[in-house]
């Protein structure tokens, strides 16, 4: 798929077919670059990339359209979720696929992804969380990190006078209709390959009819926090790991069909998306 | 409370029933071949919710009643973008809600039918029926340089024959549509001949469904580059005017020799056509000019009908917004008067009449002087 291959010389590492041969618009060191490669990677694994139907949030990653080989519709900003339930609703074969940030989803788009999730819609959505706005020159977002300075917060994040961070994953992670939620992180290897499995996880169980899968992703926002790309990797490792941790965070495709209870886990089919409705 | 009187097996094309216009015009897009409906609670429109929540099952076919207008109109963006037929309901400060999306429709060629059952307004306002949302619907909704093609039924048949037309013009043009009705024409019941009409699918050669054996396809209103930006805009500018020069619709009563047309449209104009009755009664030749298309405007149509007038009055249920339309189209050759009541408030066919009769007064001298000069 890619370039000539020497004699003797064996391929270890190449291009997905589903990522596009071309530089893309974001900064030096921003973690958007890899998520696009992981959802690449598992797409095509997955064999999806001829049905999938993905929806672009608005925010930096609205170029996602240009870079993964997949058919798109633009979201208004924060509505990815009910553009993609609209997708489901009228395209049971399809595989939809949303990606936001966390302004857009977190700030903005906070009912429609509730919602989603409440339906139990049958959606993979990845939530990229750098905690910051950064297309608009890195302001405050909900994720923004107690003492954290932005654009926004320039004495850095107050509890008194700004606000918690929201924790919008484990809020999510507490509604029936949630059959998967997990947490990864762009800081290392190790951790972008627990990632790719938590990403190959969550359009599995869409495939399986379980219901609503989010994958959170704690990435990197180097122009935004005013650091070098390798200093953002230490702060997103030493830092931001520490208080939105990595693993997964409910999986309710491994615990029994408990009907009727609020906690109870969203066997296949049981939910209003997968009846076809 | 749904008022759902007919079974579904009765609702037969040709069949003369009584009907609600809520759950006419709802039943009137599942025969149109609406696939799916996205809506929210609102009065006045509630029914035609109600409405779909039953049938749309019935006729195996997405019915979500979403967590506001934004999510509403967002799925249906969503749905209609794979190349769905979808219709989305709503009332005035619904409407509100739903013009981001309305915006982003337009930008990225969307077509999609919208009803708004109009209510009093601004803000919470009332729920009586209302046309204060003319300016929303043809001047505006959402942010940019863009225009929706505007229908304006007058009676519960005429929303019901609309909802098919809309469903063309939007996938003919690619386009979000708008049916304005108002609260009176959702919530009054009057006889109907269900005429169904299912238009032709057009190929959306356009449309997301997965890139099988395809290049991907982006449906997007964002062009970051100024130039790109424009070249869009153009193209879109393109098309409103094919649309401008090829669909204006208005529909007109006695106004061959009509000295006083009063320009009214939905409920407005059926009050108006009491008054215009009373009129000839007394000797008054009084004529009905109304536009059926708001958006194209039928200008060109009302100057020329109200060149042969000597006074044109317009009729609103608002505080006055299509009459600075009909001032554009007849730029002062004819004087015109506005007669209106807000708030959920009708005028009645009387207070029409006294317009009329004012408007009479007021233009004698006028006519007398255009007289003169005819003859000199």
């Amino acid at each position: 798929m890619t370039t000539d291959t020497p004699a003797g010389a064996r391929v270890i590492f190449e291009r997905p077919e589903l990522l596009a041969d071309r530089s893309t618009n974001y900064c030096p060191g921003c973690g958007h670059g890899v998520v696009h490669r992981l959802i690449a990677e598992v797409l095509g694994e997955l064999g999806l990339g001829p049905r999938t139907i993905a929806v672009a949030p608005v925010g930096c990653a609205v170029f996602a359209y240009d870079y993964i080989g997949v058919d798109f519709v633009e979201a208004p900003h924060g509505r990815a979720p009910a553009v993609a339930s609209g997708i489901r609703r009228v395209r049971p074969d399809a595989f939809v696929l949303t990606y936001q940030g966390d302004g857009d989803l977190a700030a903005i788009g906070t009912a429609e992804i509730v919602h989603a999730a409440g339906r139990g819609e049958l959606l993979t959505a990845v939530f990229v969380n750098n905690g910051i706005y950064g297309m608009t020159g890195g302001q405050m977002a909900p994720t923004t990190l107690l003492g954290q300075r932005t654009t926004s917060s320039p004495g850095g994040r107050e509890a008194a006078f700004h606000g918690y961070p929201v924790p919008i994953t484990e809020m999510l992670a507490i509604m029936p209709g949630v059959a998967y939620a997990a947490r990864g992180s762009v800081a290392d290897a190790p951790a972008i390959g627990r990632t790719k499995q938590y990403l190959r996880r969550a359009c599995e169980v869409q495939l399986e009819g379980r219901g609503f899968a989010i994958v959170e992703v704690i990435s990197n926002c180097p122009v935004g926090w005013g650091m070098t790309p390798t200093q953002s990797i230490e702060r997103l490792r030493d830092v931001v790991a520490k208080e939105y941790r990595p693993g997964v965070i409910v999986d309710r495709t491994k615990e029994p069909v408990a009907t009727g209870s609020l906690s109870g886990a969203a066997p296949a089919g049981a939910t209003a998306a997968a009846a076809g409705r | 409370m749904t008022t759902v009187a007919i079974r579904p097996a009765a609702l037969h094309h040709g069949r003369r029933v009584l009907m609600k216009g809520n759950e006419a015009m709802a039943e009137a897009a599942i025969q149109a071949g609406c696939d799916a409906y996205f809506g929210y609670p609102i009065t006045p429109q509630a029914e035609l919710l109600e409405w779909m929540a039953r049938r749309m099952p019935e006729v195996g076919r997405p019915f979500v009643q979403a967590e506001s207008e934004l999510g509403a109109i967002t799925m249906a963006l969503g749905a209609a973008a794979t190349g769905a037929r979808v219709l989305v309901t709503s009332s005035s400060p619904g409407i509100s809600l739903m013009a981001e999306a309305m915006s982003y429709m337009a930008g990225s060629e969307i077509p999609m039918v919208l009803v708004n059952v109009m209510r009093g307004g601004p803000g919470l306002g009332g729920i009586g029926p209302s046309q204060s949302d003319y300016f929303q619907a043809t001047k505006g909704h959402g942010h940019g340089d863009y225009r929706v093609p505007v229908l304006a039924p007058s009676s519960i048949g005429e929303a019901m024959a609309f909802m098919a037309d809309a469903f063309e013009l939007a996938e003919k043009y690619r386009t979000p549509v708008f049916i304005l009705a108002d609260g009176t024409l959702g919530q009054a019941m009057e006889p109907v001949e269900l005429q169904f009409r299912t238009p032709p699918r057009l190929a959306a050669d356009w449309a997301v469904t997965g890139a099988d054996g395809r290049p991907p396809r982006v449906v997007k209103s964002m062009h970051l580059a100024p130039e790109d930006l424009e070249v869009h805009n153009r193209h879109l500018q393109a098309k409103f005017a094919e649309i401008a020069a090829r669909e204006v619709r208005w529909a007109g009563e006695h106004l061959d020799d009509a000295e006083l047309v009063i320009v009214a449209y939905g409920t407005a104009a059926r009050v108006a056509r009491t008054a215009i009755a009373r009129a000839h009664d007394e000797g008054l030749r009084a004529g009905l000019f109304r536009p059926i298309t708001l958006w194209p405007f039928p200008s060109a149509a009302l100057a020329e009908a109200a060149a042969r007038a000597r006074g044109v009055l317009v009729v609103e249920l608002s505080a006055g917004q299509m009459v600075e339309d009909v001032r554009l189209a007849i730029e002062g050759r004819t004087p015109v008067a506005f007669e209106g009541r807000t708030g959920g408030m009708v005028p009645t066919p009387g207070e029409v009449l006294d317009a009329l009769r004012r408007l009479w007064a007021a233009t004698a001298a006028d006519a007398t002087r255009r007289t003169r000069e005819a003859r000199s």
